[in-house]
């Protein structure tokens, strides 16, 4: 179980965090998407293997949302570049 | 006591007697016992049957290495595979031997060592695939296998704990005790975990002095300033299991005397881990070497000095390395005879020849042990050869074989980590090379061999987690140290003595039963790339897990494939080390303490009413109906239903998800999430709505009440309540971050007592309120504020039954008041409480949606025939996009249609498929919900069905167990379609 580092707790234990998984784009930003960017936007995940940028919810703690950035190879949560 | 327990020595309290029972037999041994070493102090020669042949095995080596040692813990706290070598002795304990049938000493098993050529590596593949696995597989899962899963709850307690520390020092041997005092001297908060019942690891068995005395004075003196350090904890008995991302290591703590509790699972969370794990002896390999009687040098010296036990009476050594000369100081001591030290080197050091002859043994230099010659119950022999001339061979009488073919350094945890290995040449071993984690390495583990340098190992190891986490360092003393085996000849590899060309019983993995003739069989197959081999002959995959039988396995491959071992290379070690019982991961998360159930404020009056409760969603436990005396199910289910369409029923519906919202982007926010417009709600008004997830699926159906200008709030599935407040969330805070509302959930904050049926108003009016429940002053729909006796109340009209219906909120603390008073008001009308039964029943009739009903996750709001609530003018909604290139596509979806079963009464199994009989197609749809109805004097279905609504009048077919049911395809609204009756 990984200790999540909520920037208003803490590092707290995983259980109490929900992960909204990838950063991506907000709705508004696809208004112009056609079909294919969209479907493409719903269905694709990058999945990969090394840094990526999450949303995640303190769920059962402050209710705060933030992004980290978690390696995907090691689960280590590493500052904002 | 018997004659295999010293007359003095080891570290037992012989003033303290326990008896224990093994195998139906009482038996007694000391406080400070484990039951392995117990048991030979009793002449317990055979503990189990190994688990492919069923031979007798004995005890092999101490601590967890010792896989052969496996028993059953019985009794009221009854447990399968514990290791009798680290299961210390308490009062009373009862115990058996795993993996035999009738008895240990007569098992029925051992025949199968008569067929053994018949199970050959992979033999299952092979020999069992005809006509199928399943014909044999339950013979063979009673024939194999190790312990039984205990038949009853167990009576005693697991528990989970939690703990974080900067030091986490893993071993209390000579180099994880320094650790522990350099970390704890500069101020560290430091945990030391050590798998045996005391600190010491193998400085208990040792001859060296440490700051001249004895070494486990010197032991004791460390642990007692640990002790008086409250920065420091030492858990004793407790394995490290598992090195995990985050540095977290798990700890398996065992209780050491027969309490309530029996495991602790500990997560520790480490800024810095030192792992101080030590090695474990590597066996040679020959023939017959499982018997009992065959044991690791150090296990027979930990017998021995910690325990005060003889292994035998009389001993051969086999060994290829100095450091197990020490043995033969420690059983010279013990007054246990060496006839022989059979070394395959072809020279050793004058120092330690001297001592063998000192001891009145004969040296024979240059030769091996090709085989262990087999007695009734243990080994009688030994069989010779000289390494020179193989043909030339020697026995030896003896009760004892002390083996030393090297050290495997305990990497597992260091492995599991993610930490890479290399092969050692000179300790012919893998060893740490480089760490992932925040992970330093002292001592054995490390293949550090002299013990002044292991303990400064154990310094510098704590000196670079310290500095690592920017405390400053205390400056230690070195111990000084003497009385070591003077070490000068290096080690000679030997992996076996047994080439593998004949089927022979020579064991590389004592735990899995695989033999060197199954490797090189293996390989001659095609399996010599250590992965397959490993899955194919299981090496080291069962209670092993590469402690003795992994690196033999390599070299022994390697040398059979003419490679270096560094390039067989090693396969992953992941957790557990040691067993762990599911319990123990499980910790006090029984039964429905995994997941607590949630209560309504009137869940007591209904078990009070007789009522029969079920989980409906989200953990709620609601009445499912409530029978009256005698009254069978169906019968109860009807009565309700029927006081609900002709008087007045009351049901419970606290559980509903409600939120509030709050913010000047409120009303834009039920613009987005449902697929229907939600602009000009007036004040005190609310409106139905359908919610569709991105993909265009359906996601819930509810209400929402307008309570005040940029104040709403919103009702949702009891079952869907967690989903939506993250589906919300993440739409507030992630995707729409413009949008500004404040979420709140509220669904334990009011309790609900709905009042519903066509008598319901009036006996509203009859209560002493402030509320107008006149249709034209509070019709469907609308929301009102007031007081039923001193009760502040909200309450909502809106209908999930069909009927006229008023949904009543009050604070949870005035629910089961409220709840009460409405029922002694109600009297007068037969009021009738209702359950979750009845009210599918109801929904069913009126085609009312049910998540995971008729929503499966796949239909979208047209498929349900409530396209009416798809706005497509609006500028957005979530799912909207998806939809319009969703029915863009005309794809033939399934969609929602009420079903007549022919049969009048014949009820139709839930998600039974419906089928196009005599076409092997795929089935046309299922049922999802089927019902005896009262109000329509027949059974009613509802049900998904390709291309359904243009079917209408069709006959169609369900198959329930092969059986057929034929259905007309008709309308999903059976009662009430103008919906008259609810809006009254």
């Amino acid at each position: 179980m990984l200790l999540v580092p909520c920037p208003w707790c803490g590092k707290r234990a995983e259980t109490e965090f929900f992960c909204a998984g990838q950063v991506r784009p907000p709705r508004s930003e696809l208004v112009d998407a056609d079909d294919d960017e969209w479907i493409r936007h719903l269905f694709y995940k990058k999945n990969i293997r090394g840094v990526l940028e999450e949303n995640w919810w303190h769920e059962k703690g402050c209710g705060e949302w933030f992004t980290l950035y978690r390696d995907t190879v090691t689960h280590q949560f590493i500052g904002k570049e | 006591m018997s004659s295999f327990r010293l007359s003095n020595g080891g570290r037992i309290d012989r003033s303290q007697h326990l008896t224990f029972q093994f195998n139906g037999k009482t038996y007694s041994g000391f406080q400070g016992d484990t039951l392995a070493s117990a048991l030979m102090a009793n002449g317990v020669d055979t503990v189990s049957r190994s688990f492919k042949y069923h031979r007798r095995r004995g005890l092999q080596n101490y601590g967890v290495a010792d896989v052969s040692s496996m028993v059953q813990i019985c009794g009221a706290n009854e447990s399968p595979n514990v290791l009798a070598s680290v299961q210390p002795l308490y009062q009373n304990l009862q115990a058996r031997s795993v993996n035999c049938w009738p008895s240990v000493e007569r098992d029925l098993g051992s025949l199968i060592s008569l067929f053994s050529s018949l199970l050959p590596s992979g033999f299952y593949y092979k020999t069992f695939m005809l006509p199928h696995w399943r014909v044999y597989e339950p013979a063979i899962r009673k024939l194999a296998g190790f312990g039984s899963a205990p038949k009853r709850k167990s009576e005693g307690i697991y528990q989970s704990c939690f703990e974080h520390c900067d030091v986490l020092v893993v071993g209390a041997g000579p180099a994880g005790l320094m650790a522990a005092k350099t970390a704890a001297a500069s101020g560290a908060r430091v945990l030391m975990v050590d798998e045996m019942s005391v600190p010491g690891g193998s400085l208990n068995y040792s001859e060296a002095v440490i700051d001249n005395v004895p070494a486990i004075q010197w032991v004791q003196k460390v642990v007692r300033e640990l002790k008086h350090n409250t920065n420091v904890s030492i858990l004793q008995n407790s394995v490290a299991w598992g090195y995990h991302e985050g540095n977290m290591v798990t700890v398996l703590e065992r209780s050491i005397s027969e309490n309530r509790l029996l495991v602790k699972n500990w997560k520790i969370w480490a800024e810095q881990v030192v792992l101080a794990a030590g090695a474990i002896e590597r066996p040679i390999v020959f023939e017959n070497n499982d018997a009992p009687g065959v044991m690791s040098c150090s296990a027979v010296r930990n017998y021995i000095q910690q325990f005060g036990t003889a292994p035998g009476k009389k001993a051969v050594l086999f060994v290829n390395n100095d450091s197990a000369y020490e043995t033969v100081r420690t059983l010279v001591k013990s007054g246990i005879h060496v006839a022989a030290v059979v070394d395959i080197r072809t020279a050793v050091g004058p120092k330690l020849s001297h001592q063998v002859k000192k001891a009145g043994s004969e040296l024979l230099l240059a030769h091996q042990v090709k085989k262990a010659l087999v007695g009734r119950r243990r080994i009688s022999g030994v069989l010779l050869s000289d390494r020179n001339e193989p043909g030339k061979t020697k026995k030896i009488s003896c009760d004892l074989i002390c083996v030393s073919g090297g050290w495997n350094p305990a990497v597992h945890l260091f492995s599991q980590s993610r930490g890479l290995l290399k092969f050692d040449d000179e300790l012919a071993a893998f060893v740490p090379d480089r760490a992932v984690q925040q992970t330093h390495v002292a001592g054995r583990i490390q293949g550090t061999c002299s013990l002044n340098n292991i303990l400064l190992q154990g310094i510098e190891a704590a000196k670079d987690a310290i500095t690592t986490m920017g405390l400053s360092i205390a400056q230690p003393s070195v111990p000084t140290t003497a009385g070591e085996v003077d070490s000068d000849t290096p080690q000679e590899v030997l992996w076996s003595t047994d080439d593998g060309r004949k089927q022979r019983k020579s064991f590389v993995d004592l735990a899995g039963d695989v033999t060197v003739f199954d490797l090189s069989l293996a390989i001659r197959e095609g399996y010599s790339e250590i992965e397959h081999l490993k899955r194919y002959t299981t090496t080291g995959m069962g209670l092993d897990q590469g402690k003795t039988a992994n690196v033999n396995a390599i070299g022994i491959v390697a040398e059979m494939t003419n490679r270096h071992p560094a390039e067989v290379s090693t396969t992953t070690f992941r957790p557990p080390y040691v067993p762990v019982e599911f319990g123990a991961i499980a910790g006090s998360r029984r039964r429905h303490e995994v997941l607590p159930y949630r209560h309504t404020p009137m869940t007591q009056w209904h078990i009070r009413s007789g009522a029969e409760m079920h989980e409906a969603g989200a953990r709620w436990r609601r009445p499912a109906y409530y029978p009256k005396s005698g009254e069978s199910m169906q019968d109860a289910v009807r009565r309700e239903c029927n006081a609900v369409r002709n008087g007045v029923g009351i049901y419970d519906g606290s559980p509903l998800g409600k939120f509030e919202l709050k913010g000047k982007g409120a009303t834009r926010l039920l613009n987005l999430v449902y697929a229907n417009s939600f602009d000009g709600i007036k004040k005190m008004q609310g409106r139905y709505g359908i919610m569709m997830n991105e993909d265009a699926t359906v996601f819930d159906d509810g209400v929402a009440f307008r309570l005040g200008d940029s104040h709403y709030l919103m009702f949702c599935s009891t079952g869907t309540a967690p989903a939506m407040e993250r589906k919300l969330e993440k739409l507030i805070h992630v995707e729409q971050p413009d949008l500004d509302v404040i979420l709140t959930p509220v669904t334990e904050q009011w309790a609900n007592a709905t009042v519903c049926g066509p008598m319901a108003r009036n006996m509203l009016e009859s209560a002493e309120s402030d509320i107008d429940f006149s249709r034209r002053q509070f019709p469907f729909m609308s929301f009102t504020e007031g007081r039923i006796l001193d009760f502040p109340v909200r309450i909502f009209r809106v209908s999930f039954t069909g009927e006229l219906s008023f949904e009543i909120n009050v604070k949870s603390r005035f629910g089961l008041q409220l709840w009460e008073h409405l029922m002694e008001l109600g009297q007068a009308w037969e009021i009738c409480p209702v359950g979750s039964e009845a009210n599918h029943v109801l929904r069913v009739e009126k085609g009312f949606l049910s998540m995971a009903h008729e929503v499966d996750g796949v239909v979208d709001p047209i498929d349900l025939g409530r396209g009416n609530l798809v706005h497509r003018n609006k500028p957005d909604f979530v799912g909207k996009r998806t939809m319009e290139i969703r029915r863009r596509n005309r794809i033939q979806n399934q969609e929602l249609v009420g079903l007549y079963p022919v049969e009048r009464s014949q009820l139709i199994a839930e998600g039974a498929p419906i089928v196009d009989v005599g076409n092997k197609n795929e089935s046309e749809g299922f049922v999802s919900a089927c019902v005896w109805s009262d109000a329509c004097g027949r059974s009613i279905a509802l049900g998904l069905l390709k291309n359904g609504r243009a079917r209408k009048g069709e006959k169609v077919t369900a198959l329930v167990s092969g059986q057929a049911i034929a259905a007309e395809v008709t309308d999903p609204i059976f009662y009430d379609p103008e919906g008259l009756r609810l809006r009254m």
